[in-house]
């Protein structure tokens, strides 16, 4: 067995069913070996950071690290933006890289880049592996650093001649132990006793609940507390799917581009349980502030993040699901918030109800998300991009029981088409829905042909306004002088894009026919992509 | 205010470079670094001197915490602390000043390591508010050339981190 085998069988072990990737020449040993592993699926991207967002999606609905393998220099750099997404939304995944041969090492040689140095700043860990003995055993550590504690990506880089090289046995470890790696799971009991006295007392307490919850499969644990408690709650964009629309806690989303009624619950709230979230800036625009005005509680996963943003009161570290289960155990006394849940209500049923604006010859996108919303399937996984799209689908895309999946962190636009992909892959029969604009589709069309090979059932919804909406928005507001570079002239004709993979497509530019086109999206067979037809000028603050 | 933070780490090649990584990216300072393995050969020791506030400090802490191969991570507080520096100095000396660096060396307890016609190489192992005592000492002389480790520490009394 040589080290690609080895590598091949290790993935084996830890019931890897699909990779995404890319080959090159120096993954060509391991990309050989699994052709000899046809139960590792595989999937073959255009660009090497759209493995990357593959493997995130896959990796956000299957609960199990994604894993992507590309070839070295220039394979592992277009991988770096697939990395950091995913090290900034705390997604696991394990990212194999090709290395030129190991003794050339250092000699800038064709296709070399040090790539265990370049992500080392949004990397959970990395190896650069330089013996094949080892690799079951960085393998095994890498699924287990990947996704255990607060998840996140790691990399292994493999030297060719490493790859080629034979082992003198295979052993596979069963068990882990990293010294220095020993993340905490229960929390604190005396600051879980001190949580519940707080929760208690309060007369105007929120939940903020973040994307942390997703990760530590903690939503029924959430749902619990909050409604044994009838505490209100709100969330950061990660944490957006955790509570259905309807539901009658649900306040909304925090933050920037957030819901009026969430900003208003977080401004005058007199106890903040935050959970599985970071307070980070886009989220809590003014820690400061909030720290000043209300107690706080933070329940979170990574201890560094406690007080990184925000100082906490009552910091509690460990896996949320633990915690949750330990708070519920301990039996919370329920706090009397009977009018402070009602003066919420209002506001949020205001906002719910509100009415959009409409100009012809274009559709509005929150109405479209609305309408969209109530022809899903319940479990849905909607992927939305980065843009106005994203916030239009955070705002108003009514959730229901199913998941929305955004790069909330970094930021990345051209995350939901291959995002979406990945969530086929490991949801076949899950009804997916991709949301882009224009700008960020054409980051990443060239995966349609991804969606073509499997024949995946995959449906893209675009928003097409001939400009990149959110930097147009920030560019029409002081201290700017108006739109910049942003104009998206010379873009294809999308009909005639799908069209050339094969895609049928919709597209609708006034609001009255948006039910019928909606219903004809949804119910095409296959692929299919829908283009919504939008002013240039719509804010997401309209 | 200076605080020195001893880091037991995995004896590995690429783990300073994350640790000294992660100060410039989170816009830590450092004000000085040193470096060796302990009485196992699997773990290294690198103590950190940084001079901040407590919070920042704490961050600081709990990010190296964060890397896989740090194995623990522990603040000495001052007064529980024995900190020491080594220096070497090189210093113009001729037939009329040797003997007044003599005097400064046999005060500040320092050794030569070598003498020239024209120079002494000095060294000294102290805190480093002596060393720069020492150096301010010496500096009407002419220094030609210093060389400092940066702190090593361990904490008083019987305990280990």
């Amino acid at each position: 067995m040589n080290g690609a085998q080895a590598l091949i069988e290790s993935l084996k072990r830890e019931n890897v069913t699909h990779m995404f990737g890319y080959a090159g020449a120096t993954i060509c040993p391991a990309v050989d070996a699994l052709k000899d592993a046809p139960e590792i699926g595989y999937t073959l991207v255009r660009t090497e950071q759209n493995a990357g967002h593959m493997a995130s999606g896959y990796a956000r609905v299957s609960g199990k690290a994604g894993v992507c393998m590309v070839t070295s220099g220039p394979g592992a750099t277009n991988l770096i933006t697939g990395i950091a997404t995913a090290y900034m939304d705390s997604i696991p995944m394990v990212a194999i890289t090709g290395q030129v041969p190991s003794h050339l090492l250092g000699r800038d040689i064709f296709q070399e880049v040090d790539i265990t140095g370049a992500v080392a700043p949004f990397s959970k860990h990395s190896y650069l592996v330089k013996d094949p003995n080892q690799i079951p055993r960085v393998v095994r550590e890498a699924f287990h650093i990947a996704s255990t504690g607060r998840p996140g990506p790691v990399l292994i880089d493999i030297p060719i001649d490493v790859q080629e090289q034979e082992l003198k046995s295979f052993d596979w470890p069963e068990t882990v132990n990293i010294r220095g790696y020993k993340p905490s799971a229960r929390g604190n009991d005396l600051q879980i006793k001190r949580v519940a006295e707080a929760i208690a007392k309060a007369r105007q307490p929120i939940i903020c609940a973040g994307g942390g919850v997703w990760l530590a499969d903690a939503r029924a644990e959430l749902l619990e507390l909050a409604e044994g408690t009838g505490i209100p709650v709100v969330k950061t964009m990660m944490g957006i799917s955790l509570m259905s629309t309807d539901h009658p806690l649900n306040m909304g989303m925090i933050g920037a581009h957030g819901n009026f009624c969430a900003n208003k619950a977080l401004a005058k709230s007199d106890l903040l349980i935050m959970v599985g979230t970071r307070a980070a800036d886009r989220a809590i625009i003014q820690p400061d502030e909030i720290q000043r005005r209300m107690a706080t509680i933070h329940i979170d996963v990574d201890p560094a993040e406690i007080g990184k943003n925000m100082q906490a009161a009552v910091p509690l570290v460990g896996n949320v699901k633990v915690i949750l289960r330990q708070l519920l155990d301990l039996g919370i006394q329920a706090p009397d918030c009977g009018q402070w849940r009602v003066r919420l209500r209002d506001y949020r049923d205001a906002e719910l109800g509100r009415q959009f604006p409409s100009r012809p010859g274009s559709v509005f996108p929150g109405t479209v998300m609305r309408k969209l919303g109530a022809r899903l399937d319940d479990n849905a996984v909607v992927c939305a991009d980065v843009g106005q799209n994203q916030i239009f689908t955070c705002k108003y895309l009514p959730q229901k029981h199913g998941r929305l999946l955004t790069s909330g962190g970094l930021g990345t636009m051209g995350y939901a088409l291959p995002a979406g992909v990945g969530v086929k892959v490991a949801l076949p029969d899950r009804q997916t829905v991709v949301i882009c604009g224009d700008g960020s589709f054409q980051m990443a069309m060239n995966e349609l042909a991804a969606v073509k090979c499997a024949g995946m059932d995959l449906k893209i919804l675009l928003f097409r306004n001939n400009t990149l909406g959110l930097v147009h928005q920030i560019q029409s507001k002081a201290p700017y002088h108006g739109p910049f570079g942003v104009s998206l002239d010379g873009s294809p004709d999308f009909e005639t894009i799908a069209a050339a993979y094969g895609i049928p497509c919709v597209t609708v530019s006034e609001e009255d026919q948006l039910d019928s086109s909606i219903q004809r999206f949804l119910g095409t067979k296959g692929p299919c992509l829908m283009i919504c037809q939008v002013h240039p000028d719509v804010s997401t603050a309209d | 205010m200076k605080q020195t933070i001893s880091v037991l780490v995995e004896n590995q090649a690429g783990v300073l470079n994350r640790i000294t990584g992660l100060f410039s990216r989170r816009a830590f300072n450092i004000d000085s670094l040193a470096v060796g393995v302990t009485d196992d050969p699997t773990i290294s020791r690198i103590t950190i001197i940084v001079d901040s506030g407590n919070s920042v400090v704490e961050q600081v802490e709990k990010q190296l915490n964060k890397l896989i191969e740090v194995i623990k991570v522990r603040t000495i507080p001052e007064d529980k602390m024995i900190g020491r520096e080594l220096a070497l100095l090189k210093v113009n000396a001729t037939n009329k000043t040797r003997q007044d660096i003599m005097t400064i060396c046999d005060i500040m307890g320092a050794k030569v390591d070598d003498i020239s016609p024209n120079s002494l190489t000095l060294e000294l192992s102290d805190t480093p508010d002596r060393i720069d005592t020492f150096e301010a000492m010496l500096r009407p002389f002419s220094i030609l050339e210093v060389v400092r480790t940066g702190v090593i520490a361990l904490q008083k009394g019987g305990g280990k981190i």
